[in-house]
């Protein structure tokens, strides 16, 4: 005869609330698991999908996606030239906040080296990758905005043609694909009358200069576009992507490109380690032991639902011992409880979970590794928890019934 | 099971229990040199007012308590002599001995049945023949059709009846009852006390019934006397 799912009988509703109680606490555990897998696949997602095995970026800064990186265009052409690059393309890699519709649009702008890079690399699961140089965007799903749907970014509206999935940047941002030139452009978007007023001061700068009073047409030109002026230069970009030679051995072409002095290189596993180890070990870290702790509780949380359970039975216990029953029917009644509940109320979280994650801010990753861990765990927080009412069901004299 | 003793053997031979409680001048003496025989099928009344020592002399014999000195035989095996058990006290328990107190105190989240069932199963009884003792004894006690009904639906009488019946499972050569009938009214104490009687008789199963209950004495084979932990017989019934 099982005692314990007799007991659970009886008290079924007390048992039901219980495992309910505990699943969501262990939902918390599992969510904050899923978090913290989250923040590092997100921290390495565009790493890992871009197809890149080098990334060039500012003379000694981790860009850039760690800090800002500022290289010219055309580092691009240089690049290419570097015997065993088979290909090179711009990246530009910007963090905007936008209002729409009264609401906050925050997003991460990438920059793609259109026409070679359009995007088809990325998991798109509606519209297409981009077909024109200007204009257009791919845009996460999590954005909330529609295929077709029009963005006023700066001065440009850009229609919305693929969705992708799961495109989030380290710090969570939803992420939007445009060309470079695109990115650029929102980038280093300044309103009309900034436009006018750097002009103007230009334009004085340049008639107080030998250079300007001798050449006129200098400073008609001061009054033009930073574009037309050469010695302004052209926008700057975030990194250059490489894409090595078959045959050839991506850390030799880093080591010639890396004698260069005003750029840094890496590769892909560097920029990886960059983002883990820098930019979100203290999120992790944080996550890891918030995890922990809520383990921990949770154990704590069980141990006092047990010993509370056990302290209701403590006469039964005495009787079954006057009875002469043997300790393991007594410990059998309390351990396939605890055991009950745990694997209960991780059902519970997993089925809760399952519906309350996606509408987490960040993305919630459960991987079966991690689920088997914390299944194995909970089973062990169930035995240790269920050994205090174990301990006090052992020390009740029979006499006790009698009292 | 009952394997032991015949009809008019000694079922149980308590010599010279002693219990006392504390020490130097906070010890109480529950117990003092007490000596008692049952024979089987005897039924016999404890009579003694509060704090005269019943209950502790009951629960040595019950090997719930130890007592500091004196032996006692059961069903023909020592089970202490020499200030020390000589079985192991829960298997013993649960294979010679059956136990019904003032309360019926039946495990609340199993069925009458169950709580029978129960007994059987913790002395190792496969569960089908458990179920089917468990079924006989509650019609045997009157109560067979409140055999799937919890304890928190049963009155007092039939909550003692089913401890009785759960006392009786394991076919116990010593059943030892305390004041099992002071929570039911006169009458159905009685039909409590004529049923220790009934089963001892039948059962060839001795029992010591702890009782203050003067008006079913006649029921009782031979009723002792306790005073300050002493026992004393008060007197033999004739049947």
């Amino acid at each position: 005869m099982n005692l314990a799912a007799r007991d659970i009988r009886h008290n079924f509703g007390r048992f039901v609330l219980t495992t309910i109680g505990l699943g969501l606490l262990l939902m918390l555990v599992m969510g904050m698991g899923g978090i913290y897998r989250g923040l590092v696949q997100d921290a390495t997602l565009l790493v890992d999908r871009i197809d890149a095995d080098l990334w060039v970026v500012q003379k000694d800064t981790r860009g850039p996606f760690a800090e800002l990186s500022r290289i010219p265009a055309n580092l691009e052409d240089r690049v290419r030239a570097v015997p065993g690059v088979l290909s090179s393309r711009g990246f530009v890699s910007t963090t905007i906040q936008r209002e729409r519709n009264g609401q906050p649009l925050r997003m991460t702008v990438q920059g793609l080296s259109w026409p070679q890079d359009r995007g088809q690399w990325l998991p798109i699961v509606a519209g297409r990758a981009l077909d024109r140089a200007h204009y257009e965007m791919i845009a996460d799903e999590s954005l909330k905005q529609a295929i077709g749907e029009k963005v006023r970014l700066g001065k440009d509206t850009y229609t919305i043609v693929g969705r992708t999935r799961g495109m989030t940047s380290p710090t969570g941002d939803s992420m939007a694909f445009f060309s470079v030139h695109d990115a650029q452009a929102i980038q280093f978007d300044l309103s009309g009358e900034a436009i006018r007023l750097e002009r103007s001061a230009r334009y004085e700068r340049a008639k107080q200069i030998d250079l300007g009073r001798s050449q006129p047409q200098v400073i008609e030109r001061s009054r033009g576009p930073s574009s037309g002026i050469p010695a302004l230069g052209p926008p700057v970009i975030s990194a250059v992507l490489v894409k090595v030679s078959p045959g050839f051995d991506p850390e030799q072409v880093r080591t010639v490109i890396a004698k260069w002095p005003d750029v840094s290189v890496y590769t892909s596993d560097g920029q990886r380690l960059l983002l883990v180890s820098g930019m979100v070990d203290k999120s992790r870290r944080q996550l890891g032991m918030f995890r922990a702790l809520l383990v921990i509780v949770s154990g704590i949380i069980m141990a006092l639902i047990l010993y509370t359970l056990t302290l209701d039975k403590l006469h039964d216990i005495a009787m079954l011992k006057l009875m002469g029953a043997r300790n393991g029917i007594i410990l059998g009644l309390i351990m396939q409880q605890a055991l009950l509940l745990g694997c209960l109320g991780y059902v519970v979280a997993y089925v809760v979970g399952q519906w309350v994650f996606p509408w987490f801010p960040r993305r919630v990753v459960l991987t079966p590794d991690d689920l088997w861990l914390l299944g194995g765990v909970v089973v062990g927080i169930s035995i240790l928890a269920s050994l205090i009412g174990i301990a006090k069901a052992l020390r009740i004299e029979p006499n006790e019934v009698l009292a | 099971m009952n394997t032991g003793p015949n009809k008019g053997d000694a079922v149980l031979e308590a010599s010279h229990l002693t219990k006392t409680y504390g020490a130097g001048h906070t010890e109480v003496v529950a117990v003092r040199n007490a000596t008692l025989t049952v024979a089987c099928g005897e039924v016999v009344a404890l009579l003694g007012p509060s704090g005269a020592g019943k209950s502790t002399l009951l629960t040595l014999i019950g090997l719930i308590l130890t007592p500091n000195t004196g032996s006692i035989i059961i069903g023909g095996t020592t089970v202490f002599d020499n200030n020390r058990t000589q079985v192991n006290a829960r298997r013993f328990r649960r294979q010679h001995l059956g136990f019904v107190f003032q309360k019926a105190n039946l495990i609340p989240f199993l069925t009458a049945a169950e709580n029978v069932r129960l007994a059987m199963e913790i002395n190792d009884h496969p569960s089908r023949a458990a179920k089917r003792r468990a079924m006989e004894l509650l019609e045997y006690l009157g109560v067979g059709g409140r055999a799937d009904n919890l304890p928190s639906k049963l009155s007092g009488g039939e909550q003692q009846r089913v401890a009785v019946a759960r006392a009786l499972a394991n076919r116990p050569n010593l059943i030892l009852a305390d004041e099992p009938t002071a929570a039911l009214d006169s009458v159905r104490g009685r039909q409590v006390m004529e049923l220790f009687r009934q089963v001892a008789h039948e059962q060839d199963a001795g029992v010591i019934v702890v009782t203050h209950d003067h008006r079913a004495l006649d029921v009782f084979d031979r009723t002792l006397e306790m005073e300050d932990g002493r026992l004393r017989t008060v007197g033999n019934m004739t049947h």
